[in-house]
């Protein structure tokens, strides 16, 4: 973000950044306005998504959903918001009140605070820090601390056994989320997200999804203790009504319980965010070469354009993530704890340590074999680019094209018609 | 050791300081209606769950010697109001056995036809519950759907749509509306569909069946002993259905089969006879016997009157009599004493929720919270049954 | 082995026990034999066990309050799943002070069904392990199922009368018409049907 505030600095305002006395007043204003620009997109998504899934849970279970506030009830999370705002504060007599309190603004922080690293599109980001995947790791890990804190601090047996079990299993998610997410960084060799990405390319197969088989595996590794880490069904656990009433925040009313949620909805995007970037090539766009961009940026001319087809193309993908995680809470069952931990300790942990080291071993026997090559990305009409694409069908189309045959002799089994946009 | 522990200590035992004890109850999403499970717990691992049951007593026993014989019956839809009808006719069985009046062939069908719509209903009740309490809430939704298509049905036949009274002393209180048959085929034929595809949204779901089998096993004399009935005996591997051993009203006119559960999660997921998955699954195969039973009831129905002929006051001579109809929820009994008067002497009401609820408190040592939720939903308790 | 009627069991059991197994009456829809209350987990026993009776199943076990005999009577159903046959038993016991023996110990189905009878009549079980009240509160006085059962007025001060809801309404209407005769002074009333008729 600096360089870009430099540029504007630099390019518009006429003045020399290290030597203009307002640069600091610039920065300080930017960095307030990006602040409450990400923060205010976090709460809007979170809002919209609670919508948006109420409506798909809806749609799946043949009923209607919210459709009163707004058209076709799109601000129905502004209605719910302004309840729970005006909702008494309850804090039960029992409970540690400093704790209690305190919980909710941990669990927001730790969601909010990934934006400042989470790209939107190309150089839109609020900064471009070179650790950035280890930034969300490890600022994600907060949210579990605010779960832990509220439900120890509700003094309430149900809200208590939902916050151990957010901890155990947060903390157990964590390492193979931790260990596969090395994966797409060996293969670019950068924690940066940018270039996480800019070592991609903008067509399928020349996401990092389809490029290798521990790319492919990894993927779905890190899908699953991303929607672990999320509490998201099969692994919602810590909030299972069925079992814990309400899990770690039973206790909570009105706007501490919205924080809660608000996160939960809003980390929707922070993990298929994550996921975008690491494996689907994040903002790249199809039919734009990274010679291309080169070429566009040693001339300071990206067109405009740009930055806003990268920007759709990065949230297209994103929002498509979560309609799948959605779509995955609204149809499985829940598993048990102990199942919950031995797939991930004895499936998961060994399957991405097995990945990294896998990883490795190619990205340094194919530096060895191709040198500065292998970074490079292979034209399709080779045999590297013939041998991803084969990768790529075998991945990607194939499975897609079962499972649409799949759906469409369900739908027509039951005797309803198919309508593409409405039935499945 | 602080004050507290040796209090502990002192009124549960030792080792009791260990273990955390949860109210799960009255009011919790799972426990089917307001009942109280005691949980001793040592973190997610269950030491005992202790059932506390009675907070929808209603006495609809006493109730039943304070009214009239006929007066009872719209009492006796509370006793189960999820499959009422049953209940219904436990009792219209039971004070016919006291009056020595047999129903019309066409009172029969037509309480067959009533009871087996029912069970249909009471079934995806159970079943859809189940999927919600592993935490699929989809499934549930899908099975009032076509409740809802049940319910539609037994309006028409009888006005009601929860609380039917439709089963009288002597016969039924309404014959078969116009158009009736046609429409209750029509559901049949997409239920059959329906079922196809519950299977494969949820009976088949990987996680759904590894999260049951092998799940708080009731071995065949285990159950029998301590009184389990119905689906819940099925499950277990006991081949008995009072409709097939002891054929009452029209059912000795019709083909059907008994499901018995045979560890249908199959050996490699730890699948075992009488586990949680096979009460459900069992559950899931007697529906389809139940439209099959409907179809037929509905190609034989005789015609003729509905009702016997009964006089206006019920005064049964002195006597007791026990009715035995197989329920969705097992084997129902009505003991009904009657000392000549206009009211009974005593009526008393075995339900098979009440069985099941006794075995939970031995068969929880060693589960998990989640499994106990599991365990209660397999077994298909519904509270006023209980506590009736 | 094939399945026994009513007559034959009782025969059977008469044999085995005497005196113990009263008469097997006939006039009844459900024909029933008592047992005497000493010797009923030893008949329970043989009930069990014996190959040819093989009652597995306890499938009802309540009790019928007769004042006028001073009687309790528990009512016993026993089926067996091997043979499909059926046996109704009863147990007199004296009404001011009923006990018997707890069949617990021969079929588990037992403990629920014992503890309701205790609930609700009063009957204690000797050798039941957990005899609780069941399904009325722990500290609730009198059994209900009994004739002579007076109804307590309440529980732990919960009312258990309430007031007709229509006096509500009935309270509304005598108000309105007070006011109303208050703000305009009562037109003397005519009686338009007996005109009309006339």
């Amino acid at each position: 973000m600096r360089e870009f505030l430099d540029e504007i600095i630099r390019d518009r305002l006429g003045q020399d950044p290290a030597s203009w006395a307002l640069t600091q007043g610039v920065y300080l204003v930017a960095m307030m306005a990006a602040g409450i620009a990400l923060t205010t997109f976090g709460a809007l998504f979170a809002g919209l998504t609670s919508w948006w899934e109420r409506r798909i849970a809806a749609r799946m279970q043949s009923r209607v959903g919210p459709n009163r506030v707004g058209p076709q009830g799109i601000l129905q999370f502004l209605a719910d918001a302004l309840k729970l705002l005006v909702k008494e504060d309850l804090i039960s007599s029992a409970s540690d009140r400093w704790l209690f309190r305190a919980a909710p603004y941990f669990v927001v922080a730790g969601f909010a605070l990934t934006f400042v690293v989470l790209p939107f599109g190309y150089h839109l980001s609020a900064t471009r820090m070179n650790v950035g995947l280890f930034y969300v790791l490890s600022v994600t890990a907060l949210v579990v601390v605010g779960i832990l804190i509220s439900g120890w601090a509700s003094n309430s047996k149900w809200a208590l056994f939902g916050g151990i079990r957010a901890a155990a299993q947060v903390v157990s998610y964590e390492i193979p989320a931790g260990l596969v997410i090395l994966v797409p960084v060996l293969m670019a060799g950068s924690l940066n997200l940018h270039d996480i990405i800019r070592a991609q390319g903008g067509w399928p197969w020349d996401w990092y999804l389809f490029q290798t088989p521990m790319g492919y595996a990894g993927f779905f590794i890190l899908f699953v203790a991303l929607l672990a880490e999320g509490n998201r069904t099969p692994f919602d656990l810590p909030e299972a009504e069925s079992e814990l009433v309400s899990g770690y925040n039973t206790e909570y009313s009105g706007m501490r319980f919205a924080y809660f949620f608000l996160t939960e909805f809003g980390n929707l995007w922070v993990m298929s965010a994550v996921m975008t970037t690491c494996f689907l090539g994040g903002w790249q766009v199809p039919g734009v070469s990274a010679e291309n961009l080169a070429r566009w940026e040693a001339l300071h001319q990206v067109p405009g354009w740009f930055y806003l087809v990268s920007a759709a193309v990065f949230c297209a993908k994103t929002l498509l993530l979560a309609n799948v995680v959605i779509w995955i809470r609204w149809t499985f069952p829940r598993v048990r704890v102990d199942q919950m931990m031995s797939l991930c300790w004895k499936y998961l942990v060994p399957a991405a340590m097995a990945l990294v080291v896998l990883a490795a071993v190619t990205e340094l026997m194919s530096f060895e074999l191709f040198g500065e090559a292998a970074r490079v990305q292979a034209p399709l009409f080779s045999l590297r680019g013939l041998i991803h694409f084969a990768f790529f069908a075998a991945g990607g189309l194939v499975p897609a094209v079962l499972f649409f045959r799949k759906t469409f002799r369900n739908i027509s089994f039951v005797g309803d018609r198919v309508r593409p946009l409405s039935n499945w | 050791m602080a004050l507290e522990q040796i209090v502990i200590t002192r009124k549960f035992g030792p080792g009791a300081e260990e273990e955390m004890i949860l109210n799960m109850g009255p009011q919790h999403p799972s426990t089917h209606g307001v009942i109280n499970f005691i949980v001793h717990a040592d973190g997610e691992v269950m030491k005992k769950a202790v059932p506390e049951v009675g907070y929808l007593h209603r006495s609809i026993e006493k109730i039943g010697e304070l009214v009239t014989f006929s007066g009872f019956m719209p009492y006796t839809d509370r006793v189960d109001y999820v499959a009422a009808m049953f209940a219904n006719e436990g009792y219209a069985v039971a004070v016919e056995k006291l009056l020595g009046v047999a129903p019309p062939a066409r009172a029969q069908y037509l309480r067959a036809i009533s009871c087996e719509l029912n069970r249909i209903a009471s079934h995806l009740v159970a079943v859809g519950t189940m999927a919600m309490d592993i935490g699929a809430v989809t499934p549930f939704p899908y099975a009032l759907r076509e409740r809802e298509y049940v319910n539609d049905l037994i309006e028409a036949l009888c006005g009601a749509r929860l609380t039917y009274n439709y089963h009288r002393i002597g016969g039924v209180a309404f014959d078969l509306p116009p158009d009736w048959a046609p429409n209750c085929h029509r559901f049949l034929d997409h239920f059959d569909r329906i079922l196809d595809e519950w299977d494969r949204l949820i009976s088949l779901n990987e996680i759904f069946v590894r999260r049951l089998a092998g799940l708080a096993v009731i071995p065949g004399p285990m159950a029998i002993d301590y009184g389990l009935v119905g689906p819940n005996l099925r499950a277990s591997g006991v081949d008995y259905d009072l409709r097939k051993v002891h054929p009452y009203g029209a059912y000795p006119d019709f083909e059907f089969k008994v499901p018995v559960g045979k560890g249908f999660a199959g050996k490699n997921r730890g699948g075992q006879v009488g586990d949680c998955y096979d009460r459900f699954y069992c559950r899931v195969l007697e529906m389809r016997e139940s439209v099959s039973i409907v179809r037929q009831a509905l190609h034989k129905i005789p015609e003729g009157e509905w009702m016997a002929k009964v006089p206006r006051k019920v005064k049964p001579p002195g006597g007791e009599a026990q009715s035995r109809v197989e329920s969705a929820r097992g084997e129902m009994a009505y003991y009904v004493v009657s000392d000549g008067g206009e009211k009974a002497a005593r009526v008393r009401v075995r339900t098979g929720s009440f069985m099941a609820m006794g075995i939970i408190e031995d068969l929880s040592p060693g589960l998990m919270i989640a499994d106990l939720v599991a365990l209660i939903a397999s077994l298909d308790v519904v509270a006023p049954e209980i506590d009736r | 082995m094939p399945a026994l009627s009513p007559e034959q069991i009782h025969q059977k059991l008469t044999q085995q026990f005497g005196e113990a197994i009263g008469p097997l009456c006939a006039p009844q829809k459900d024909p029933f034999c008592t047992f005497a209350p000493s010797r009923l987990l030893e008949i329970c026993r043989t009930l069990k066990t014996d190959p040819e009776l093989a009652f597995d199943f306890l499938q009802d076990l309540t009790a019928t309050d007769h004042p006028k005999e001073n009687q309790i009577r528990i009512v016993y159903h026993f089926y067996s799943y091997t043979h499909r046959h059926m046996l109704v038993a009863k147990c007199e016991l004296d009404r001011a002070s009923p006990e018997v023996d707890s069949v617990e110990v021969v079929w588990k189905a037992a403990n629920w069904l014992e503890r309701e009878v205790f609930d609700l009549f009063g009957v204690s079980f000797t050798g039941h392990g957990d005899l609780r009240r069941i399904l009325l509160p722990d500290d609730w006085v009198g059994h209900p199922l009994r004739k002579d059962y007076q109804e307590a007025g309440g529980y732990q001060g919960i009312s258990n009368v309430r007031d007709n809801t229509l006096n509500l309404y009935l309270d509304a209407d005598r108000l309105m018409a007070e006011e109303k005769s208050k703000q305009a002074p009562p037109v003397p009333e005519k009686a338009p049907e007996a005109k009309a008729e006339s």
